[in-house]
């Protein structure tokens, strides 16, 4: 079936894939159907937040630093202030809590981000003071006014560079240029198997580098807030914010007022990707309100949007893994690097993100990764579309071309090959279920006049996972490298409950059973059934419904956390 | 500063209102004004967002200057429909789900009615060198340029 | 704060320029610093609906300073220069964007008047008598006065003019370079030949290498070779957002061989 722009086979729906698994007789899942807001849209109707006028606006522009590291010696807004219709020209001093980080609201991070810095600026484009005038142009005239006396540092750009020895400290408060994670490590660790011990044995090593580069999210609006005074002691904030109660939450904190007092109104964003929810904007917008007593606007231009509008940030990837000349994986090994920028924002986050999706969508037995949240001079990274997944993604899928040439098979049928299939163990400790690559690849491979084997052309993602698949390892290499002293601060480390101890088990299992499909005489598994108290490591379903760790709170998307 | 009175049409009734010196056409048409319907993207000519007629031709607001359309003719979004009776194009945008933030919508809708004014029959390619000058960041624009061939194949066929 | 004056002539306008002022035409460009608070003082406009007028003259066209690039487009005496305007920017920039502006818009914009400089096209300035060629006023912008119009000689055969636009985004991407050529033949040699790049440099600039290796000969595959070999000589191309200065000068020579090898082959 085609979907009503009909001028193309732009979406297909393959309703032949899992017919079983799905009710077709739903009202509205599953057929095309208009969007609730989309009378808005196209009568120009839709109220984005710039589209509320107030008599007497004001406008907010901030002064930036030029440099990507300077310390500030003095900033001298005294020109600033006599220029004509500036109301107010604030420095870091007027900002009640001038020290945040996004995700302290999920309690996850040391607070590492200034609203307005007083001491020290760690990107280009950093602001250190905010003008409040009539109009835009003079808000601007009077943000270049703004006088900074600065100490430039040397600063750096790279993340391996960052993380070197007598490199330029970013940040104060992680001096080795590594976010910490669960008050331990300097990075993010997986470790599921053996994996130095299934590369001694497998038959080929693949290795490869990747890179990507910052990617902004530019959306068509760019990111603002209007704040006005209301009734009651309250202030209405009208924002782009596309993750209204995290900024809500934000400018509480930062305001030092209780959230009650703030009046959030958004919902028609013009277009975020990722790049509306850092909340910089609310929190200078409402200040600047309470302070003028006026109605004023915080919006960045276009130039500001691209400059330090936080993008999705680079990412820097070492694969290694080990393959079998059949083309199955056995051991996959990252060390990842994720360039911050110069404050956290969602990067460490996004970092614990794509530590749960590594391998890929693939079986393979044994997995490790080291991931570094790197904090250098660029302006700060935050969420875009699947941040934490896409680049890596990229680096596996690239890499995964590369094994495909190693051991000379096609390419498609090397991911079908070593796909997740239902009931498969995940690196993290999961069991896979409505698993669908294997049929995407199938489709792929038609669309493509990719010809399959039969034996390629007949798996399913529904047959031949689980079993001997479903297993843990049986012994999971664990080690202290990158342990970091004195950082037990933040509660997300202390949820993260006690180290379990390494354990000492029968060896890794060399690969995964190959699926009965794919390949029809596998050799003999040679592992015995496993028997449960024999496994060093509880059981998936176990694992799931023992309390989970003390604080109990897991992230389920950007805008807030659940429940287990 | 001394203010220009600026009088013009805008979708077909006139209006008049002061403009700042220097003042571009999308300030004055969104803050003086009060048609919200072209938005702001960049400032700088490249997005579309601020698309509207003068005289029937497509400009970017935000490089007019506001006084410059006394006496001429201005369009906007707002003034495509006929009361309830949206333009052929709205209707075709909203099936053809060829807006998602909005946010583009407003100025490619200008853009297309233009096309489809001095051209009622596009090919695909016209039509895609119509809306070149129109950013979207959403839908990947095959939504749009669907909806705008919908409806030149409609008349076509009328 | 910017001011406008409006004038009903050119003379008029020429008279009230001065330091602080800028004169406007289309204003996609000045209503950019405009918009920043980067603008001038004053803006001078003209009201003469002339200045937006196409004119057949004896052996060219005469087109006011004023004509945009869709009132290009909308002569049919102008056909030679449609690939040029058609290329010039979105719908939008082309319905607002004049001939007289495209002369001075800083790097890498300028594609019209490149290949206004490739077809010999002269420039009429205000108070001035006589034309001056589109070299001169590019070569000396900020002094350069008021343009009245510029007068492009039709060439002989249309099939010697040739434009190509090399941009990342299409179809309106930003020039990562453009070329124009004009290859006037006699007998089957080419004589006076014009290679003018846009974006490899401040101004529309000629390729004297290219041009050398034209020059006499006819237009073989052997006189290509030579051609986009020293394409970059007389260019001074830059880097900036849209490409490097070493991916430009790699790449001009292999878009003028494919450009003058499309005109080989008619
Ligand atoms: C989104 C966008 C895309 C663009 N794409 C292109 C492109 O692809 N190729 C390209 O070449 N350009 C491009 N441009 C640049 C610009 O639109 C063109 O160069 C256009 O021709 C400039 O003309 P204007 O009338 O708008 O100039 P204005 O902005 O009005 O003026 C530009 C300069 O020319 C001077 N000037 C104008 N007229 C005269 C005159 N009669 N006498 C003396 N000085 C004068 C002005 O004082 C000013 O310094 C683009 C611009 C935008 C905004
Ligand atoms: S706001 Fe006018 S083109 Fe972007
Ligand atoms: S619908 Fe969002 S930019 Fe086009």
């Amino acid at each position: 079936m085609r979907d009503m722009t009909s001028d193309g086979p732009m979406v297909e729906f393959r309703k032949d894939l899992f017919a079983d698994e799905r009710d077709d007789n739903l009202n509205e899942v599953g057929k095309p159907t208009r969007r609730q807001d989309i009378l808005g849209h196209v009568t120009g109707r839709s109220p984005f937040f710039d589209d509320h006028l107030f008599d007497g606006l004001l406008h907010l522009r901030c002064a930036r630093s030029p440099h990507h590291h300077a310390r500030i010696r003095r900033i001298d807004t005294s020109a600033a202030e006599r220029m004509p219709g500036v109301v107010r020209v604030l420095t870091g001093r007027d900002v009640p809590v001038n020290l945040n980080t996004l995700l302290s609201l999920l309690d996850f991070g040391l607070d590492d981000e200034p609203i307005l810095s007083e001491n020290k600026t760690a990107y280009r484009g950093e602001p250190v003071a905010a003008v409040i005038a009539e109009t835009e142009a003079q808000a601007r005239a009077a943000a270049a006014a703004v006088q900074v006396d600065w100490e430039v540092l040397p600063h750096v750009l790279d993340v391996e560079e960052a993380i070197k020895p007598g490199a330029p400290a970013v940040l104060e408060i992680y001096p080795e240029n590594k976010f910490v994670y669960h008050g331990k490590y300097d990075h993010q660790k997986l470790r599921y198997g053996d994996v130095d011990r299934a590369l001694a044995e497998a038959d080929h090593v693949v290795e490869g580098r990747y890179q990507m580069s910052p990617i902004e999210q530019a959306p068509i609006e760019t990111c603002g807030a209007i704040a006005a005074p209301e009734q009651n002691d309250r202030y209405v904030c009208y924002t782009s914010t596309q993750a209204l109660f995290f900024s809500l939450g934000t400018a509480a904190k930062v305001l030092s007022m209780p959230s009650s007092r703030l009046h959030f109104i958004g919902g028609t964003v013009g277009g975020g990707f990722g790049g509306k929810v850092d909340s910089v904007h609310e929190p200078l917008a409402i200040l600047g309100a309470m302070l003028t007593g006026r109605p004023v606007k915080y919006a960045w231009d276009r130039a500001e949007e691209m400059q330090v509008g936080a993008p999705r940030g680079a990412e820097r990837w070492y694969i290694t893994d080990g393959v079998m000349a059949d083309g199955r994986i056995v051991a996959r090994k990252f060390t990842g690097y994720f360039d911050a920028g110069a404050y956290t924002r969602l990067s460490s986050y996004a970092i614990i993100k794509g530590v749960g999706h590594l391998p890929g969508p693939y079986t393979i037995p044994n997995v490790h990764a080291d991931v570094y949240c790197v904090y250098t001079n660029r302006t700060p990274a935050t969420a875009m579309r699947g941040f934490g997944i896409t680049g890596v993604d990229f680096a596996i899928e690239a890499h995964m071309d590369k094994v495909a040439e190693t051991v000379g098979l096609n390419p498609v049928e090397l991911r079908i090959l070593n796909a997740y299939r239902d009931g498969d163990m995940k690196a993290h400790r999961r069991l896979a279920k409505n698993c669908a690559l294997i049929e995407c690849a199938q489709v792929v491979a038609e669309k493509a006049g990719v010809t399959l084997s039969p034996q390629m052309k007949a798996a399913s993602s529904l047959r031949d996972g689980g079993g001997a698949r479903a297993e843990l390892p049986r012994h999971t290499a664990t080690d202290q490298e990158g342990r970091v002293e004195g950082f037990t601060a933040t509660s997300y480390a202390r949820k993260g409950g006690g180290d379990s101890p390494p354990t000492t088990a029968p060896p890794p299992r060399p690969a995964s059973p190959p699926p009965a499909a794919s390949r029809p005489s596998p050799p003999a598994p040679s592992q015995p059934a496993p028997s449960a108290s024999a496994r060093p490591e509880p059981a998936p379903e176990q694992a799931t419904k023992k309390p989970a760790r003390s604080g109990a709170m897991r992230f389920s998307s950007l805008s807030g956390f659940r429940r287990r | 500063m001394a203010k220009t009175p600026v009088s013009f049409t805008l979708n077909g009734s006139p209006r008049a209102a002061f403009a700042d010196p220097g003042q571009n056409l999308l300030e004055f048409l969104r803050r003086d004004v009060g048609d919200l319907s072209p938005k702001f993207g960049c400032g700088q000519g490249t997005c579309g967002a601020c698309t509207v007629t003068v005289d029937g031709e497509t400009h970017l607001a935000c490089l007019v200057l506001a006084q410059t359309v006394e006496g001429r003719d201005v369009g906007t979004a707002s003034g495509l429909a006929r009361g309830a009776q949206l333009d052929p194009l709205q209707e075709a945008f909203m099936d053809h789900f060829a807006a998602q933030c909005g946010y583009c919508t407003a100025g490619m809708l200008i853009s297309a009615r233009a096309l489809l004014d001095r051209n009622p029959r596009p090919t695909r390619d016209e039509v895609v060198e119509a809306i070149s000058g129109n950013l979207c960041r959403c839908t990947g624009y095959e939504p749009i340029i669907a909806a705008i061939l919908s409806v030149a194949e409609g008349r076509a066929r009328a | 704060m910017t001011i406008v004056e409006t004038y009903p002539t050119l003379a008029e306008a020429a008279r009230a320029m001065g330091r602080d002022a800028a004169y406007m035409a289309g204003g996609t460009l000045l209503m950019r610093d405009v918009n920043e608070g980067a603008g001038p003082a004053r803006l001078i406009r003209v009201s003469d609906p002339g200045l937006t007028r196409v004119q057949t003259t004896g052996d060219g066209v005469r087109l006011g300073a004023g004509v945009t690039m869709a009132g290009v487009l909308a002569s049919r005496e102008l056909e030679v220069l449609h690939p040029v305007a058609r290329l010039i920017g979105g719908p939008q920039v082309r319905n607002m964007g004049t001939v007289a502006g495209n002369l001075f818009a800083a790097h890498p914009y300028g594609d019209f008047a490149a290949a206004l400089l490739a077809l010999g096209a002269l420039v009429v300035l205000a108070g001035q008598g006589s034309a001056r060629p589109v070299e001169d006023v590019l070569k000396a912008r900020d002094s350069a006065g008021l343009v009245e119009a510029i007068e492009v000689p039709r060439p002989r055969d249309p099939r010697a003019f040739a434009f190509h636009k090399v941009s990342r985004v299409k179809p309106k991407g930003v020039s990562v370079l453009s070329i124009a050529v004009h290859l006037p033949r006699e007998g089957g040699r080419i004589r006076d030949p014009r290679v003018v790049f846009g974006a490899m440099g401040p101004t529309p600039l000629r390729s004297s290498g290219a041009e050398r290796a034209l020059e006499g000969h006819a237009l073989d595959t052997a006189t290509i070779d030579r051609a986009a070999a020293a394409a970059c000589e007389g260019l001074a191309p830059f880097t900036d957002q849209i490409a490097t200065e070493w991916y430009r000068r790699e790449v001009a020579g292999v878009h003028l061989r494919r450009l003058l090898t499309r005109m080989e082959q008619g």
